[in-house]
């Protein structure tokens, strides 16, 4: 199970947070912080695994990461994920992002929250890992998307 | 009505959308807090006003504002309202914000469980789609009872979207309403063998996070995941069996035998192909990507699975070996991951990985931490008595180099478990582990002082050899206190001293010099230490005390003694005036007894004889379940009330005293009781007693306080801060490296004895057989300890129960649904049905012509008008073609001649096409036929009925208050290209001979110039394997069956069945809800249940391309009437 998915900028700005376990505001703002501290200190040519920070959920938990430009993408996954197969699906996941956004970029993330949301809930559902086949994703974006367009074209012709 | 929505959309140019806040929270960077509190509060105005869109946008800016640490729970109730839009694009913003904010607490859940449920059984796929991902974040206990049955028939939904999230959520309701995993259970292996990827993957993921937590109810699946792993193309999927096959095998061994010889091909092929590509790596290409993983878990299941089986050790060596290779690689996470991969050999096979020692203590210098950390956590399952003082020598190092207290920190709770663990075992000299502790005193800034406390007394009270060498190290160890206490502030050593002086104190009679101890133990500087500490100065100084006075017992010169005491009377009290309630009431109460020994030394009065008996008596060691292990004893029930339960009329505060006061009875007249003066002035007077004993009362005159405002402070004491920068050698401590070479020198010693011996007896023996192994590295069995250690077990209580009760945390959700798959289902384990949803629909047959989600919570008439305007454009766009196709039978076909319309039956009978009739898991008289209407035609589908001829057996079930040859309303719409399910419940009687009901639908064709009434007819087949239910059966249980003779026995035999046998198998499995009960060769034994719980045994054998089915049922007319279909099914092919 993923128990929560993290993007935040080199700065520790989060760009998206997604918890698939509750946590009241301000301790979602705590980890946010204390990811970033773990994270950020790293040395790009380390691996990409550590142990979970204490606040969310300690060493029974693990914190997978990758680095691009200025954003870190960080999974948080139990035992029952395989740490390559998370960092494959981080890999679709930004592949994803960059087919439906055009070369993503960070300002992507900031102004489109809400569509990266709703990428993400076609990777991972409630925590768990629900497509990992790139063009399917994509497909099911794209038809809702176009949805989305369809209802509010006659809104406005009214 | 039109000017409304026009200065809707007016309103909502002017408002800011999501961006245009984002922008605006970037141009203000100074005082961002500002800004976005003026923005929630438009927010606030926006969620005010009736139009939709913009609360939408509201809800949409929130969820941002959610992410940046806001909490918005306050929007709720909006939330919901935005949720129930019949729009796609604000359900879409409402679920999404729902996930991120609401959890089980949240109360306006309670509201959503309609909506929820609507959105489900919704023609649009997304919509349903959309919910099911909302409802994955938030599901509550209720929800989980609630829409459970409604998730599970999306389970079979026709598109894969839905079918995979639908299955995928079933974990998240299992974990909240575990009784809904065994009526669900049967359709998710279904499941497993979905034509759909996706839905496959999502099945596989579902079982194995089941199956990690209870791996034994799920060993009965081993054979199907055996199949999909053999043909598996999706890693993800491959990734999950192989970690699930890891947690069956220690279960199962025999899975272990047929699993090894493809894994062991497989490692080869793998390797073979991982080296060719290996050199070209800088880091983890894609290509390499998923062989890497199936390579790495397929090294860790192929472990699991040889465990126990000596013969494999080769394999295992073969897997170290490519490990190895991993870890010497420069790529970090291969690295990482060879290490955790080898963490998992160790636990079955610790002497294979402990050859690579010299890689391991190598990746303690690795600068990544994780590695560091991996690494030392292999190293704690890789001591043996042999390596542990060589190994802890490295760690030392390593403490002394390490930057940053948090490895520092983890480096020495590794040292200190690798010493420990299973109880002393590795270590064979006790007086090095002291020295090592008293090494890691010097750590500076430590969290972990109470760790290497609780060591020292541990061994120091359960090695009894060590005492002495304990004692006297602890003795340095205060005398040297001044070095651990520079700055106890922030330095939890100082935790130490309150084991060094409870050990000085305890086993006083071991000092050398007890005089200067109890010197050391009163020194001023004491009194800066935590308050817990001093207690135990001040306590064990009385002990020593009392030892002092012991050892001076028939000296005529009582100079010592009296010295002893005159120290204890000079010392104290400053303890007597700490402001630590404990430490204060410890010396003044010793204080007092040392003035009056000293009162009875001056008149020459032994006394020793008496101090000592204050400490008399050994303290031993209680296993931390002792308490809980104690027996019951017969007899004794703890629920039992000891007195009868208060009633409830009694008040409050006299509950707890009717326990000890007298028992009244309870007849007696009521308690005021005339009570006369003197005993009214006894009573103030006890009163005021009382409340000068206590010192919380708020006396009026602070007199008693004073002592307190008199005496300095402790912030008065000078303290003088030392430097301690540099690692400090305590003067007089032994360094535990001299203990390895002496230990070094011991074992040597020692060795050349035994060879003398070993000579001596080869003399001896020289007619026996030949060599006996001379100078081979010593085992593990041939290091005897350096002195006879004594480890005393902890005590347990007489009788202590043996049974080791369950670790498991009773909070765990995982526990609940540690459930018997294979038992068959009883009537009890319903899952709570709603109502027939034909019968949801009458109820407001309003909302039904619109045919739109009217939300329950959006006032109606509104969204009523809204979506006519929205109907109107729809029809303009119809088109008049029409055609029909169909997929059922004639009778179909000649009938539709204008309208295009579909009836797919969901199949599950024998003939494959007609439609899903599915006995009722929880009731044996009803059956559910689910149908799925698709609409091929261009024009709108509207007002479906749907009518069955009861028959005097079956019934189609109506809702409450129609009559029986009234047609049920087809409770949705369907617009050109749509399908959808709709499921009819019947109730059927007997269930031993098929049958068939005619039934008809009517419905509404409309477009653009007209409407007609058009109507079909068909006939619903109910064959009697449709009541059968797919029942898994152990092979014993058949058995006993088959022996207990109630059945009626029948056969048929099939000619020129030209298919593999397992085909066959499956095919029966398949089509009439068989399993298989045993496979022996060419012949299996098969079993299934009927709704009524008919026992149908099947034994199939199959002898060139003919088939005998030899078959045993408790009612021949079902067996027979199976059978026909059987037969059916195969003449068919």
């Amino acid at each position: 199970m993923i128990k929560a998915i993290l993007i935040f900028n080199n700065h520790g700005k989060p760009r998206l947070i997604r918890f698939y376990q509750y946590f009241a505001e301000d301790m979602q703002q705590q980890i946010i912080r204390e990811t970033f501290h773990l994270v950020s200190k790293r040395d790009d040519n380390v691996c990409n695994f550590l142990e979970g920070g204490s606040l969310i959920g300690g060493s029974d938990y693990k914190l997978i990461y990758r680095h691009y430009a200025t954003l870190y993408f960080v999974f948080c996954v139990d035992s029952s994920e395989s740490e390559l197969g998370i960092l494959d699906l981080i890999q679709v996941f930004v592949e994803t992002l960059d087919k439906c956004f055009e070369n993503v970029c960070e300002l992507d993330l900031i102004f489109h929250m809400d569509k990266v949301h709703y990428i993400l809930q076609e990777v991972v559902m409630g925590g768990m890992v629900l497509e990992t086949n790139m063009n399917e994703i994509i497909a099911q974006v794209e038809v809702q998307n176009r949805l989305e367009k369809s209802e509010s074209l006659p809104f406005i012709l009214h | 009505m039109a000017l409304k929505i026009v200065k809707g959309s007016i309103d909502r140019m002017f408002d800011k959308n999501l961006q245009d806040l984002v922008r605006g929270i970037r141009n203000h960077k100074e005082d961002e807090a500002k800004y976005i509190s003026t923005c929630i509060d438009e927010i606030k105005q926006e969620l005010k006003q009736d139009n939709i869109a913009v609360k939408a946008n509201a809800v949409c800016k929130l969820t941002y504002l959610q992410m940046l640490g806001y909490d918005v729970s306050w929007a709720a109730f909006n939330i919901v309202e935005v949720m129930s839009s019949s729009k796609f694009t604000y359900k879409r913003i409402g679920y999404l914000a729902a996930s991120q904010c609401f959890h089980e607490s949240t109360d306006v859940i309670m509201l959503t469980t309609n909506q929820i449920r609507k959105d489900l059984s919704s023609p649009n796929q997304y919509d349903t789609g959309v919910a099911l991902t909302g409802l994955s974040c938030f599901v509550t206990p209720d929800l989980a009872r609630d829409l459970a049955n409604d998730i599970m028939t999306l389970m079979s939904h026709t598109k894969p979207y839905i079918r995979k999230k639908a299955v995928l959520i079933m974990y998240k309701v299992f974990l909240k309403y575990p009784e809904s995993l065994r009526p669900a259970f049967p359709r998710l292996k279904e499941k497993l063998e979905d034509p759909d990827p996706g839905v496959q993957s999502a099945a596989v993921n579902v079982i194995c996070e089941l199956a990690r937590r209870n791996p034994k109810n799920y060993l009965s699946l081993a054979p199907l995941f055996f199949k999909l792993m053999t043909s598996s193309t999706n890693n993800w999927v491959l990734i999950k069996i192989i970690k699930l096959f890891g947690a069956l095998t220690p279960l199962e061994p025999r899975l272990g035998k047929k699993l090894i010889e493809p894994l062991t091909n497989l490692i080869h092929r793998i390797y073979l192909f991982f080296s060719q590509i290996l050199h070209h790596l800088s880091a983890i290409t894609l290509v390499c990507f998923s062989w890497l993983i199936a390579f790495l878990f397929f090294i860790t299941v192929l472990i699991s699975l040889s465990s126990g089986m000596p013969n494999h050790s080769a394999s295992i060596q073969l897997c170290v070996q490519k490990l190895r290779i991993l870890i010497e690689d420069s790529d970090q996470n291969l690295k990482y991951l060879g290490l955790l991969a080898m963490s998992k050999i160790l636990k079955t096979h610790p002497k294979s990985v402990q050859s690579h020692k010299d890689l391991i203590l190598q990746c303690l210098d690795d600068k990544d931490e994780s590695i560091r950390l991996r690494a030392l956590d292999l190293l704690y399952g890789m001591v043996s008595k042999k390596n542990l003082m060589e190994i802890v020598k490295k760690l030392m190092l390593h403490v002394d180099k390490a930057e940053g207290t948090t490895y520092r920190d983890e480096l020495l709770t590794k040292i200190i478990d690798i010493c420990s663990q299973s109880n002393y075992q590795y270590i064979t000299n006790f007086e090095w582990y002291i020295s090592i502790l008293v090494e890691l005193t010097r750590l500076e800034g430590t969290r972990h002082g109470h760790l290497i406390a609780s060591q020292m007394l541990d061994v120091a009270i359960r090695v009894k050899a060590i005492r002495v060498f304990a004692v006297a190290q602890m003795a340095t160890l205060l005398d040297n206190a001044h070095m651990l206490t520079g700055n106890t502030q922030r330095n939890g050593i100082c935790e130490v001293l309150y084991a060094a002086a409870w050990i000085c104190g305890e086993f006083s009679e071991h000092l050398e010099n007890p005089m200067e101890t109890l010197e050391a133990m009163l020194r001023p500087k004491v009194a800066t230490l935590p308050g817990h500490i001093q207690a135990v100065y001040v306590q064990n100084a009385a002990k020593l005390f009392a030892t002092v006075l012991k050892s001076q017992e028939g000296n005529t010169d009582s100079t010592t003694a009296q010295e002893a005491s005159q120290l204890m009377i000079d010392r104290l009290p400053l303890f007597v005036q700490s402001a630590n309630l404990e430490v204060q009431e410890r010396a003044s109460c010793i204080l007092q007894l040392v003035k009056y020994i000293q009162k009875l030394q001056q008149k020459d009065v032994e006394v020793s004889e008496e101090v000592c008996a204050l400490f008399a008596g050994e303290l031993n060691p209680v296993a931390p379940k002792a308490q809980k292990k104690v027996p019951i004893p017969d007899g004794l029930d703890l629920d039992a009330w000891i007195n009868e339960p208060p009633s409830e009329s009694e008040s409050e505060d006299e509950q707890p005293k009717a326990i000890f006061s007298k028992e009244e009875p309870k007849h007696s007249r009521p308690r005021h009781t005339e009570v006369d003066e003197k005993e009214l002035a006894r009573r103030r007077e006890a009163r005021k007693q009382e409340q000068a004993n206590n010192p919380f009362y708020i006396k009026a005159s602070p007199s008693s306080q004073k002592v307190y405002q008199e005496t300095p402070g402790v912030e008065h004491i000078p303290v003088v801060q030392i430097d301690l920068s540099v690692p400090l050698k305590v003067p007089g401590l032994p360094m535990s490296d001299q203990y390895v070479k002496l230990e070094e020198e011991r074992r040597q010693k020692e060795r050349a004895e035994k060879k003398k011996k070993d000579k001596k007896k080869r003399k001896e023996k020289r007619s026996g057989r030949g060599k006996k192994h001379d100078s081979g590295p010593e085992s593990e069995e041939d290091i005897t300890p350096a002195h006879m250690v004594d480890i005393v077990t902890e005590e347990m209580p007489e009788n202590a129960l043996p049974s080791d009760d369950d670790e498991r945390d009773p909070a765990d959700p995982h526990k609940a649904l540690d459930i018997d798959l294979d038992k068959p289902l009883a009537d009890s384990e319903k899952l709570p049905v709603r109502s027939h949803r034909a019968a949801e629909v009458l109820k407001s047959p309003a909302e039904d012509e619109e045919g739109e989600n009217v939300s329950s919570l959006e006032p109606k008439k509104k969204s009523s008008k809204e979506k006519r305007e929205k109907k109107k454009d729809k029809d303009k766009d119809r088109k008049v073609k029409m055609l029909f196709e169909s997929g059922l039978s004639e009778t179909w076909e000649r009938r539709l001649i204008s309208v295009m319309l579909t009836f797919i039956f969901l199949f599950y009978s024998f003939d494959r096409k007609a439609y899903d009739i599915q006995g009722n898991l929880q009731d044996g008289s009803q059956v559910v036929v689910s149908v799925i209407f698709e609409n091929k035609c261009d024009s709108f589908l509207k007002s479906m009925e749907f009518n069955v001829l009861d028959s005097l057996n079956s019934k189609l079930q109506r809702p409450e208050g129609s009559g029986p040859h009234d047609s049920l309303t087809i409770p949705f719409q369907l617009p050109p290209g749509v399908s959808n399910e709709a499921r009819f419940v019947f109730t059927v009687q007997s269930i031993i001979m098929p049958q068939k009901l005619k039934g008809t639908l009517t419905f509404i064709v409309k477009n653009e110039e007209s409407s007609t009434h058009e109507k079909l007819d068909f006939k619903l087949h109910f064959t009697c394997t449709s009541y059968l239910i797919t029942t898994p059966c152990y092979s014993d249980a058949f058995a006993k069956l088959l022996e207990s003779g109630d059945l009626k026995s029948s056969s048929i035999r099939l000619e020129g069945v030209n298919m593999p046998f397992h085909h066959l198998l499956a095919r029966i499995c398949f089509h009439h809800h068989f399993s298989v009960v045993e496979r022996i060769d060419s012949c299996a034994s098969m079993y299934s249940r009927s709704i009524q719980g008919h026992h149908v045994c099947l034994l199939v054998k199959i002898s060139s391309q003919t088939v005998s089915v030899d078959a045993k049922c408790d009612e021949p007319t079902l067996l027979g009437n199976v059978l026909d279909e059987i037969k059916q099914t195969f003449s068919q092919c």
